[in-house]
């Protein structure tokens, strides 16, 4: 009996690191997974491991920074299953390390673009869904770089920033109407998109690690482990939040 | 115990002209800056603190400036002598409307485990109830003012974690508590309560740090992303800043004065 | 949810409220639970109640303000058990209602002895206990008061914030050897503490809903889900968090 039971759910950038993790965990719960993501391999690969434990999953080639490609994830998913419960917004980008006087606007407009237009659009959508169920649940994958600031990444920082602040204006909008909307905030984790940030063997690898009070970065299944958290009932009273899962990092 | 008032016989003028302002824990680092600032600006400045040498100091340095001080020694952890502290104010001046609630000690490197009871009862004593004490008898005494402006002293570690300092870091969270619920309570009473949350700033209160840890000076100089510890006058001007009508719709605010360093 | 099975918990305020919900939970989970209290037939109770369900627990009593009480009260628990997995610091006592003037300084002095000298206390002979064993989870209750203010609580609202300091600062100092540790920020929940307020001043009741945007008090039981969470190995990358749990308060 898991805790995601009959529940239909959207993960996006759901094919690689945190992504992956969340949607083969939301499988293992017994939720019926629909996987919005750019790289159709992956897709294919994620649902093929998905079934192979015994879970339910679909792949929809989708880039959240075209609102029509999130149409048709959506659109897939009620067309498939009949309605939409739980959503988890984590597709992103991290960006080039640049001091912000030498980021192009072309750089800047695309990480917003994917990362927060990305996000607003999942969320409009999925909302849209939600309210003629009465209820559901959305985690946005933010950052510690949804509170805290770090230098060389002034444009994925201001897009995490805008991701949190966007949860909590969508939570107070439908606090009542049976919707959670929350956010998860983590810190360094062993992910594609962290070690091409900061490479195996380099010595801003081994900085970030000890940044980490803990002493170590996290794993992809921790990070899934809190959003399947905060999409079930036991979480009920909960929304409107970062949790935070960063080993200590924002506590300093 | 009061001493003063002493007056440069200057007439005063500046943004705290005609103004009775208090200062707990004035004897020296960023209370004293705040105390001179304060004066520098016309007001008339009551410095507060356990430490009599260093108090008398602070008013003299006042004097010389051509300021107007007086000194009252009051330990804030103790509810009578706070309760006189503010009856002689009130007393002396006939006005309170700026206080700085700025006593305050630390302990730095001790594991929560290794603070002992004293340790808690001390840290919390003069951090946290002097606190409460100071706003407990300024409040009446400022309404009956017609107003006024309070900044207490919190930290960054009032509002982040620090290894080796959960007790002194307990004990600003409680401050930084104290100040939203007093700016809540008396919003519309024209009191305004603040407290700045000050990082690393060069002051005697972290001496028996560096002394107990060679290189740690050097070390923590590095950590702000400024790349050097702040100073008690720059706390002040934030401090003075707040008290001034340029801070009108500044309330209930914890406001860093620490190089970035809780924005990373 | 991971399986408590073979593991100790420590629930500080066990006879009512969030401590008595969070027993019940640990030991639905497997948990062998202490629970701890003041007040000795609610505590007992609360024991009664678990053996009622098929688990095992046990009562020590404990005054937490008082340092000697918690050295006792974990050393009763070490003796009985062998061992010291998680504790729940939970023992607290209410807001006033009135303004900072009219709190006489015994009552901000006992609101801050219980709620953060306890804290204190409960981790001060905790966390030897635990490092011990190699590590262990705390969970400390402060409150949606130790983020923000609220008219006529100064001292409940020091006191809770003061636990986020010391959850934090204890967590930096302790993450790298194995010991977790958390904070709780319940919003405004149905227990026996609220209940009295209300009963004092039914107005509160009324106008304290609108504080809270999900449209409801929260009830015990979903804080204990939580605290419950946190101190389970599904949350092994939290760490130094504050987690709201307060129906969106602190979103606004």
């Amino acid at each position: 009996m898991g805790m995601l039971d009959g529940k239909v759910a959207v993960v996006t950038g759901g094919t690689y690191g945190i992504g992956r993790a969340v949607s083969v965990r939301a499988a293992a719960e017994g939720a019926k997974v629909v996987i919005g993501a750019r790289g159709q391999q992956a897709g294919i690969d994620t649902v093929k491991e998905i079934e192979a434990a015994g879970g339910e999953a679909t792949f929809i080639a989708t880039d959240v920074a075209k609102a029509d490609d999130v149409e048709a994830l959506i659109g897939g998913t009620i067309a498939a299953y009949g309605r939409l419960d739980l959503a988890c917004n984590n597709a992103g980008i991290g960006g080039e390390r640049q001091l912000i006087h030498e980021v192009s606007e072309e750089d800047f407009e695309s990480i917003m673009a994917l990362n927060l237009r990305g996000c607003f659009v999942c969320v409009k959508l999925e909302l849209q869904q939600m309210l003629k169920v009465g209820g559901g649940s959305i985690v946005n994958m933010a950052s510690a770089n949804g509170l805290i600031g770090t230098a060389l990444f002034t444009a994925y920082t201001a897009s995490k920033h805008g991701m949190v602040g966007l949860t909590k204006a969508a939570a107070l909008e439908y606090a009542d109407k049976g919707i959670r909307v929350n956010a998860v905030c983590p810190g360094g984790v062993e992910t594609p998109l962290f070690t091409e940030t900061y490479p195996v063997g380099s010595e801003s690898r081994k900085a970030a690690m000890d940044f980490h009070p803990i002493g170590r970065i996290g794993t992809s299944e921790e990070i899934a482990a809190a959003v399947v958290f905060l999409w079930s009932d036991k979480a009920s009273y909960i929304t409107g939040t970062c949790l935070t899962l960063d080993g200590g990092l924002t506590a300093n | 115990m009061t001493d003063g008032p002493v007056s440069g016989g200057q007439v005063s003028s500046g943004e705290f002209a005609g103004k009775v302002a208090l200062v707990t824990g004035a004897s020296g680092g960023i209370g004293r800056a705040a105390a001179l600032r304060f004066a520098s600006g016309g007001a008339t400045v009551v410095c507060s603190d356990i430490a009599e040498d260093g108090g008398h100091e602070t008013v003299s340095l006042i004097a010389a400036g051509g300021g107007t001080a007086s000194l009252v020694l009051a330990d804030v952890s103790s509810e009578s002598d706070v309760e006189s502290l503010i009856d002689i104010t009130m007393h002396e001046y006939g006005r309170l409307d700026i206080a700085f609630n700025n006593a305050g000690i630390g302990l730095f490197g001790k594991t929560i485990v290794e603070h002992t009871e004293d340790d808690y009862d001390r840290i919390m004593g003069v951090n946290s109830t002097g606190v409460f004490l100071c706003l407990k008898y300024e409040i009446p005494a400022m309404l009956e003012s017609g107003g006024g402006c309070i900044v207490n002293t919190a930290s960054k570690a009032g509002l982040v974690g620090d290894a080796g300092l959960s007790v002194y870091s307990a004990s600003k969270h409680a401050v930084v508590g104290m100040t939203k619920t007093a700016a809540l309570e008396y919003a519309r009473k024209g009191i305004r309560v603040n407290c700045v949350a000050p990082g690393v700033i060069d002051t005697d209160i972290n001496t028996p740090f560096w002394q107990a840890n060679p290189g740690a000076y050097e070390e923590f100089s590095k950590k702000p992303p400024m790349g050097r510890m702040g100073t008690a006058e720059e706390v002040a001007e934030a401090v003075a800043w707040l008290c001034t009508d340029d801070a009108a719709f500044v309330h209930g605010h914890a406001m860093s004065v620490d190089a970035g360093m809780l924005a990373e | 949810m991971s399986d408590f099975g073979q593991k100790i918990a420590l629930v500080t305020g066990a006879g009512s409220g969030i401590g008595r919900a969070t027993a019940l939970v640990f030991a639905r989970e497997g948990a062998t639970v202490a629970c701890s209290d003041i007040d000795t037939e609610s505590g007992e109770a609360t024991v009664r109640m678990i053996e009622d369900l098929g688990g095992t627990a046990s009562f020590v009593r404990a005054d937490v303000s008082v340092g000697a009480d918690v050295e006792a009260m974990v050393q009763t628990v070490v003796e009985r058990y062998g061992r010291l997995d998680v504790a729940h610091n939970n023992a607290g006592i209410g807001g006033l209602g009135k303004p900072i003037v009219q709190h006489s300084l015994s009552e901000f002095e006992r609101t801050m002895a219980v709620n953060t000298k306890g804290v204190f206390h409960g981790m001060k002979y905790q966390i030897p206990q635990m490092l011990k064993q190699g590590g262990g989870a705390i969970v400390n209750t402060s409150s949606m008061m130790g983020l923000v203010g609220l008219a006529g609580i100064s001292a409940y609202s020091a006191s809770k914030h003061a636990v986020v300091g010391l959850t934090r600062s204890a967590a930096l100092e302790y993450g790298s050897k194995g010991v977790r540790i958390n904070c709780i920020c319940p919003g405004i929940i149905r227990t026996p503490i609220n209940q009295k307020y209300w009963d004092e001043f039914p107005e509160a009741e009324k106008e304290w809903l609108s504080i809270e945007p999900i449209g409801r008090y929260g009830e015990p039981e979903e804080v204990a889900e939580v605290v419950v969470w946190m101190a389970s190995d599904e949350a092994s990358f939290m760490h130094g968090h504050a987690l709201s749990v307060d129906g969106g308060a602190t979103a606004q």
